[in-house]
């Protein structure tokens, strides 16, 4: 398979791999397209978004506190008091500086494959704020799971996932009491939550096609038990916890295999053993390979990242090197369709500017259907272009693009625009369209709904 | 109208997003009708996404099983809004409740479809896909029913919503609105769009649909009657994730008005001349694996809400139309020991409308006795869910036998069409 020209090159390393050009980003590409992105392989892991972050541990403690005092004043009778409304603002803002403060990065950073890279990680190991109390952890497990572990070991991401306060939270594990544990003997309304085990093995690991059963399941869900949060009031208040007294004793059969008794190391060698299942090297192809090339991805190079995971078990740095040498990554025709996140970072990535306001990033982003840190399931955000490329998703994107364009085009020469953000992927047509345009809003208004814009 | 109380509207609206509502629909061409009251008829399905408790939406109190199974979180016979000697709905279920007592809405208790994994994802797809095998395809039964439509009544599509469903996706390219600023189809952008994307097959369509709707949506918000007041949690400055709990918190009253005016605005979309026939709406959530009650007791406030805006919205089309709401499975039995429930089998569909005929539960209840129980775990299935859209989408939609069977629900044969429902 031949590669295409290295000025073709040079824009896909910027706008298919990476986040989409700021100026110059492709011209400064071009004489090695792909070692611009081996560049950016970094075992000490993605950029962090922010200096000095709060940990999980203090967000939640921080809102159980605020928990706390609305049930005090709800048991008071007014559950809207000032200081209920100031400590829910205190909060709100903590969690809307983290998106800010990664939106930012985002639109900034120089190094926007290792950005799409911790993206597309987080995205597997979703966690939502659709529950309340991992609302606020969002960022932190970002900061904490996904970005450390980028370019480490799969293995080693698995496990920090499944031991984080978001995750077990988000995915009810924290209070699964094993029922014949000490504490599920002596409370028998208590037991087994297996929310968590079941995702872990259908969209962390080895995916449902791999076929386990329903006793896998359960199973599972038994050695988790004990994997908990610290509560407010325990030394290790926000933390991870494993708790003797909820763990199911026992040994237990996960397909196919025993495990003895260990407590904790019970469940962490199964995780490890999943982070090694041949099934789950197929299962992080296919997701890298449609993230970041086609919706149906080519089998070819799904099997080449496969290949990579398993040979080098499952080393991520391995595994984004392997891609990017793969030619099938470097097909011309480009048929991603950007999520709503995507096209908004790149809109600020071609001004050379960052999102000034959390309100300026998260109002278009709640009605294109993507409100940040929220997805709508574990499964995390869809990749396909038949999910997003939808008519009122269009109607919204060219509003959204008015606006922006009304407030930046001034400053801009739209045709020096349309080539330093698309390089030799801008198509005769939307040059035209660009250079005909009769205000300068209307050329970047066009610019940034043409379909090459669109599409990475 | 004026312009302020529409954007009021609009935020409003806006705000039903945030409670994870979207409304999908499609529609019927502006072509001449040659068929009659066929050519009125009118179908909604509702999609429950994450797995709601049938359990909590129908509570078989009358069940001698059922209060030992849910212990903590079983319903009492007196808590319930009575059906039968066996059945009551959720009592935050009052607008169904009313329209049950009327004959106009009726419970299918142990409806499953065809999928088994208890996975969200698998069962989605086969719900939303009509196929028996998981992504075995790439559209929805909603998209090749307009397919199906004989050409004197081919619709056109239309849904309300940021993203496409899967239900919806096909062939058959269907337009979409949701709450937003507004667009001039005839202004110069749009116009030029439009000529760039006239070789794009993706976006193409997509937009050209889009500019369609945007009129139309014009209309269906100026059809809402009821005056509305400033939203106070309006989604747009909230941190993320926080605005749904933050409702759930107070009652959630603003999220029932917005559930309910959009369920109205829906409403105003399908009373108009060529508006959309059939549509489909999403509400999430149900995904109770810890502290069921309250979620569910919300989640039901904002589904009866969203029920009652399209009931009284449709005016004297409610006696032409058929609700139905649908889920991807139903919960486990037994309470699990977090006060919530796990992924299970069997859950319960409203089937509600003006078109509806009176009647009792539809297909069998099994029974909550362990030996009846699915796997000694879930309520079981007694009804294919394929049965119950094809005999919607034939006797109320007169969509032909032959090509609900080959081209709708193919290899759907042991899933018999549940007749006689209208």
């Amino acid at each position: 398979m031949s590669l295409p020209s290295k000025d073709i090159m040079a824009a896909l390393a910027v706008t298919r791999f990476g986040l989409g050009a700021r100026p110059g980003d492709i011209a400064g590409a071009r004489r090695d397209p792909r070692g611009a992105l081996i560049d950016q392989i970094d075992g000490r892991g993605a950029d962090q978004p922010q200096d000095n972050p709060e940990t999980a541990a203090q967000r939640f403690v921080a809102m159980r506190a605020y928990q706390e005092l609305r049930r005090e004043a709800r048991d008071d009778g007014d559950p809207r008091t000032v200081a209920v409304q100031q400590a829910n603002k205190a909060i709100r803002d903590k969690a809307a500086a983290d998106f800010l403060a990664r939106a930012r990065l985002g639109a900034s950073t120089a190094s926007s494959f290792r950005e799409r890279w911790a993206l597309f990680w987080a995205n597997h190991f979703t966690v939502s704020g659709a529950k309340e109390l991992t609302a606020v952890m969002v960022g932190p497990f970002e900061q904490e799971v996904i970005r450390p572990y980028a370019f480490g070991r799969f293995e080693d991401m698995l496990v920090a996932s499944t031991t984080h306060p978001a995750m077990l939270t988000y995915l009810d594990q924290a209070q699964s009491v094993g029922p014949g544990s000490l504490a599920g003997a002596r409370n028998g309304r208590r037991g087994l939550n297996e929310n968590l085990a079941r995702e872990i093995l259908e969209l962390h690991t080895i995916g449902i096609e791999a076929g386990y059963s329903q006793a896998d399941v359960t199973e599972f869900a038994r050695a988790l038990t004990g994997f908990s949060v610290g509560r407010e009031d325990e030394d290790r208040a926000g933390q991870f916890v494993f708790r003797e007294n909820i763990h199911e004793p026992g040994a237990r059969t996960l397909l196919g295999k025993a495990y003895r008794p260990d407590q904790l190391g019970q469940g962490v060698a199964i995780l490890k053993d999943l982070a090694a299942h041949p099934a789950t090297a197929r299962h992080v192809a296919f997701k890298i390979a449609r993230h970041f090339v086609a919706d149906d991805p080519p089998p070819a190079l799904v099997a080449r990242l496969e290949q990579s995971f398993l040979k080098s078990g499952g080393r991520l740095d391995r595994v984004a090197l392997t891609l990017v040498e793969a030619p099938e990554a470097w097909e011309p025709a480009a048929t991603k369709f950007k999520t709503p996140y995507e096209f908004l970072i790149s809109s600020w990535r071609l001004i050379g500017a960052q999102p000034s306001a959390f309100e300026r990033i998260t109002v278009p982003l709640i009605g294109l259907g993507q409100r940040g840190f929220s997805p709508p399931s574990p499964k995390g955000w869809s990749d396909m272009a038949g999910e997003w490329c939808s008519p009122d998703g269009l109607i919204k994107r060219l509003q959204w693009s008015q606006a922006f364009a009304a407030v930046v085009a001034d400053k801009l020469d739209p045709n020096e625009a349309a080539s330093a953000a698309l390089g030799a992927r801008l198509t005769a047509p939307t040059a035209q369209a660009v250079a005909r345009a009769e205000t300068r809003r209307e050329a970047i208004a066009l610019l940034l709904m043409s379909p090459e814009f669109q599409r990475r | 109208m004026t312009d302020r109380l529409m954007m009021n509207r609009r935020r409003v609206l806006a705000s039903a997003a945030g409670l994870g509502l979207s409304v999908t629909f499609l529609g019927r061409p502006a072509l001449a009708d040659t068929d009659g009251a066929l050519d009125k008829r009118k179908l909604v399905v509702v999609i429950c996404r994450g797995g709601m408790d049938g359990l909590s939406v129908s509570p078989p109190v009358g069940d001698a099983d059922y209060q030992g199974l849910r212990r903590g979180i079983a319903f009492k016979p007196e808590d319930v809004l009575k059906l039968d000697g066996t059945f009551g709905l959720h009592p935050a279920l009052t607008s169904v409740h009313a329209l049950a007592l009327k004959g106009q809405a009726r419970i299918a208790p142990a409806v499953a479809t065809p999928d088994r994994a208890r996975s969200h994802f698998e069962a989605q797809d086969v719900l939303e896909s009509g196929s028996a095998q998981v992504y075995a395809t790439t559209s929805g039964w909603l998209n090749r029913a307009l397919e199906a439509l004989p050409a004197s009544r081919k619709a056109q599509g239309l849904y309300v919503g940021a993203t496409t469903p899967l239900i919806l996706r096909g062939k058959v390219q269907a337009a979409s609105w949701s709450p937003g600023k507004g667009v001039d189809e005839t202004a110069r952008l749009p116009t030029l769009l439009q000529d760039l994307y006239k070789t794009d097959p993706l976006m193409g369509p997509a937009f050209a649909r889009g500019l369609e709707t945007e009129s139309m949506a014009q209309v269906a918000m100026t059809a809402m009657a009821t005056p509305v007041e400033p939203l106070v949690a309006a989604g747009g400055m909230a941190a993320p994730g926080m605005m749904a709990a933050s409702a759930v918190g107070r009652g959630g009253r603003a999220g029932r008005d917005a559930a309910r005016k959009l369920g109205a605005t829906l409403a105003g979309f399908m009373v108009q001349d060529g508006g959309p026939r059939i549509a489909a709406l999403s509400l999430d959530g149900w995904d109770t694996h810890a502290g069921q009650v309250g979620q569910i007791n919300t989640r039901l406030t904002y589904l009866d809400a969203v029920l009652s805006g399209l009931n009284t919205g449709l005016g004297d089309e409610w006696k032409n139309t058929v609700v139905v709401t649908v889920t991807e499975f139903g919960r486990t039995a037994r309470a699990n020991g977090t006060g919530g429930t796990d992924h299970g089998t069997a859950s319960t569909a409203l089937v509600l409308g003006g078109a509806l005929k009176p009647g009792g539960i539809i297909g069998d209840w099994p029974g909550l006795a362990q030996p009846a129980l699915y796997e000694n775990r879930d309520l079981a299935p007694t009804l294919d869910m394929r049965g119950l859209f094809k005999g919607l989408l034939g006797d109320h939609m007169g969509l032909d036998r032959a090509a609900l069977e080959s081209r709708v629900f193919a290899n759907s044969a042991e899933a018999r069409a549940v007749t006689g429902l209208v």
